[in-house]
């Protein structure tokens, strides 16, 4: 809707912040959690990023000879613990990317910022239960980190994958407490986004202006109300696995011991039934930015902007039934995996719906390339080139073939590290001078995005390749057919590596510079009512709610 | 790239170690040894050629609006924001291209996964002949090989262990009216002594000719043209047995008993790795199948069964023929 339409309440004057601790610590304010969130994602991100920077470190060249450098013994002492170290080290970076960097930097960060900003809100609806969330994410990463340093079994930290399989995952594989404190983290994680999630849809559904209809809402907003709900209706699925695991750990149960009658692949079903929404989960709030983005840069409406919301929606629905292409090597029935494969390729249909309309919301426009316009075009690409891969990978019959090989790495790497991840710093950046501000200097933010793309197209591309040749993920050595491509994956890191420098060069100019920034920088296209605000908006907005017109639309 | 020259020229000459090694630099699958792995081949880069023009379908078009949609060449931005019969074009098209699609996933999926029926097979050829339907017979035999249908299933057993395979072949008894069982270890687990121990093990001098982390001590052993219904299990956790030249992978629970089938017609040495994490030695449990004639294959199952594992392994250890090894150079 459009700014005219909209009655403001400006009230920057009577703004009375509380003292630090109070602020901060016991913060029920949006944008303050929103922040904090922002902050952590950012320690988390750099975290998770090291992380795989060992991995693209220990892979460049076959052989094992970095991750023994970061392991007790020398010689194949040292090799033998590092074997240990390089699984605990895929584990965690899979974890702490999807729990800790990108789920609190998507859904915490920009979500608990710009929802309320954007349904005309004054906050969300269970302030308080806000603040409970953010702290129970911190806590659940503390367990991560610590259940990487107590013995798991075989060493120190548990390193049966992120995906968590018994009986790796049981007292077979990992007998230590590393597994237990990592059930704990993930239980508390858990926790956490449920709360989060009841937060964000009751505010979305109660808390919208006056006139703003769920069919005028913001696609951000869809976005991660759709989001919400998948994580209401997944997570609790994940926790009752968890919570199977850990009795069979302790308590002598056998839901998944087959000594006792239990069954590994029911865990797989109950996780996947969790994961596969996961991977919606991270992807739709991106969607949404990413609509913003190329409808304000556009300075167009978004293109369609009913089949885009429902487009969300059914990709939510139909990701609670595809779970099991994660498992067509398991040996499910012939007919169970052609169900799959049929449920599967149909998600190709709303996600394609959404791709054209993001080009059919830039064609005809008068396209300004700032920084976050590059993202979002980014986005589009690469993740366009990491659907069109999933669309082969939702065969059986090929992912046969694939499963568990570099292509699969590659594929949700597309999708994800350069889908959401894209998705993320498209909004970093659209929505910088109006967290904080300040501007940020578009020549690093570009200098930053070109590195980011080439490096990252380096890093994941000649993955491909790896897993057609039928390299093995989770491999801490490989056989010598496979240096070539390994090495220009590891060097792509480098390149990546390089930009995130950039991006952090970028935020300290910022901060030094303190340039000040607009209530709205980028113009006519930007119509959202966050940009109707200050910058940064007032500590309590909207104490007056603004009235959406019914004449407006999309 | 060296090492497999080198590995092949050893090859021509001296007539051991012919095998299907990832090669370096490569962009696709590897060479496909079974009809399964063809198919699947086929079937990928029907589907490739799809999702690349549809990429370059969208990286097209984002070009074009960079180039002409631009605040320069575009001052005026335009306002339309629907379209019902775009929509309704980039609804439909997609859809009909995954009923396409679709069309080839299911048949190929039931044909690898079903493991195939022989009577059934012999019964449907010998009637195909019986009423002169000579082509129909040659596409049925491409799939179905019904002269080895007639010949019956070997079947092998692979079981996952930390960190090695055991296989059972039940249909080989020995005296004791045991079936033949055997382990086999990795070649290399990526330490210092890995040669020392290769060698005190087996008392083979051929370390430095083996696949760095794909060559084991006593290869999973099968006979040219014959159907294989393997069997997979797990003693401890999950692993999962696989060669990408033949197209299959089946996990190996604990607790369950998975099926598939294969049948290669070429003889050669064909190599895979472990594809489910497993814990310490994941990278470091590789699996060998070497395909020989029955012949070489009944020598070997009778040194085994008699307990004489280096003898059987000479016997499998060379090709049949010089013309045999010539061929399969040429093939790589």
């Amino acid at each position: 809707m459009p700014m005219d339409e909209v009655a403001i309440d400006h009230h920057d004057s009577h703004d009375h912040k509380p003292g630090f601790f109070t602020r901060w610590l016991f913060s029920t304010n949006h944008k303050d959690i929103g922040t904090l969130y922002l902050i952590f994602a950012l320690i988390a991100g750099v975290v998770g990023y090291t992380l795989s920077g060992l991995i693209r470190w220990e892979l460049a060249e076959p052989g094992i000879g970095v991750m023994t450098q970061f392991v007790a013994g020398e010689g194949d002492v040292a090799i033998q613990n590092a074997k240990h170290f390089y699984n605990t080290v895929i584990t965690y970076h899979g974890l702490i990317m999807i729990f800790f960097m990108v789920m609190p930097a998507l859904i915490g960060g920009f979500g608990n910022w710009f929802v309320p900003l954007m349904i005309g809100a004054p906050d969300m609806a269970f302030p308080r239960m806000n603040n409970i969330s953010f702290w129970l994410t911190v806590a659940a990463f503390v367990l991560a980190c610590i259940s990487m340093t107590v013995p798991g079994g075989p060493g120190d930290g548990f390193g049966g994958g992120w995906v968590l399989y018994p009986p790796l995952s049981s007292t077979t594989g990992h007998p230590g407490p590393a597994m237990d404190v990592l059930i704990l983290s993930l239980h508390t994680a858990g926790i956490a986004s449920i709360l989060g999630a009841i937060n964000f849809i009751v505010t979305i559904l109660n808390m919208r202006a006056p006139g703003m209809t769920m069919h005028k809402m913001p696609l951000f907003a869809w976005g991660v109300l759709i989001t919400a709900v998948l994580l209401l209706l997944s997570l609790p699925v994940l926790a009752a696995a968890l919570t199977m695991l850990l009795t069979d750990r302790n308590f002598g149960s056998q839901f998944f011991a087959p000594a006792g009658g239990g069954d590994p692949i029911m865990f797989q079903h109950l996780f996947w039934f969790f994961g596969h929404p996961e991977v919606y989960i991270m992807i739709l709030p991106a969607f949404g930015i990413v609509s913003h983005i190329v409808s304000t840069f556009s300075k167009k409406p978004i293109f369609g902007y009913l089949g885009m919301a429902y487009a969300m929606v059914s990709i939510g629905v139909i990701g609670f039934v595809v779970w099991a292409h994660h498992m067509y090597t398991v040996g499910m029935d012939v007919d169970l995996k052609a169900y799959f494969v049929a449920a599967t390729m149909v998600i190709a249909v709303p996600t394609g719906i959404k791709i054209f309309s993001w080009i059919a919301t830039m064609w005809g426009g008068s396209i300004d390339f700032t920084v976050p316009m590059l993202w979002a075009i980014g986005f589009i690409f690469l993740f366009t080139v990491g659907g069109v891969t999933g669309v082969v990978l939702a065969n059986a019959g090929i992912d046969h073939a694939l499963h568990d090989t570099y292509y699969v790495v590659a594929h949700f790497h597309y999708v994800l590290s350069l889908g959401a991840v894209f998705g993320l710093f498209a909004g970093w950046y659209y929505w910088f001078e109006k967290m904080f501000g300040i501007k940020y200097n578009g020549m690093i933010g570009g200098l930053h995005f070109w590195l980011m793309f080439i490096g990252s197209n380096v890093l994941f591309f000649p993955q491909h390749f790896l897993g057609l040749q039928g390299m093995p993920r989770r491999y801490i050595d490989y056989a010598d057919g496979f240096a070539t491509w390994h090495m220009w994956s590891s060097i792509g890191y480098a390149i990546t590596l390089v930009a995130t420098l950039i991006f952090f060069v970028g935020l300290v100019e910022a901060m030094i510079r303190r340039r000040k920034g607009e209530a709205n920088p980028w113009g006519e296209g930007a119509t959202t009512l966050e940009w109707t605000l200050p910058s940064p908006p007032p500590f309590h907005q909207f104490n007056e709610l603004p009235h959406v017109s019914n004449k407006g639309g999309h | 790239m060296r090492h497999l020259i080198a590995a092949l020229c050893a090859a021509v000459m001296a007539g051991p170690a012919l095998a299907f090694v990832p090669q370096d630099g490569a962009l696709g699958f590897q060479p496909a040894a079974t009809r399964i792995a063809e198919r699947i081949h086929t079937f990928h880069h029907f589907v490739l050629i799809i999702i690349v023009l549809i990429t370059l379908l969208v990286l097209g078009l984002l070009m074009w609006i960079i180039l002409r949609h631009n605040r320069k060449a575009n001052p005026v931005p335009k306002k339309f924001s629907h379209n019902t019969l775009i929509e309704i074009i980039w609804t439909v098209v997609p859809a009909l291209i995954l009923v396409a699609i679709a069309s080839q996933s299911f048949p190929n999926l039931y044909y690898q996964d079903v493991v195939p029926n022989l009577q059934q097979i012999t019964d449907k050829s010998d009637a195909m002949i019986a009423d002169g339907k000579t082509a129909q017979h040659e596409r049925f035999a491409k799939d179905y090989f019904p002269e080895a249908a007639e010949k019956g299933f070997v079947n092998v057993k692979a079981q996952g262990n930390q960190w090695n395979w055991t296989y059972t072949y039940p249909d080989l008894i020995d005296d004791s009216g045991y079936p033949l069982e055997f382990v086999s270890n990795p070649v290399h687990v990526g330490i210092s002594t890995d040669g020392d121990n290769y060698a005190g093990a087996t008392g083979r001098t051929d370390f430095a000719s083996k696949p760095k982390n794909l060559a084991v001590d006593y290869p999973m052993v099968i006979p040219e043209d014959r159907f294989v219904r393997y069997y997979t299990a797990a003693a401890d956790v999950i692993h999962s047995w696989t060669v990408p030249a033949f197209g299959v992978k089946t996990d190996a629970v604990p607790g369950r008993l998975n099926e598939g089938w294969f049948l290669v017609e070429e003889p050669g040495i064909y190599y895979g790795q472990c594809s489910e994490l497993c814990g310490v030695n994941h990278a470091f449990m590789p699996i060998e199948v070497r395909v020989v004639s029955q012949a070489q294959f009944d020598s070997w199952a009778e040194f085994m069964l008699a307990g004489d594992y280096e003898a059987a392994y000479a016997t499998v250890d060379v090709f049949a023929s010089t013309e045999q090894a010539t061929q399969f150079a040429a093939k790589q």
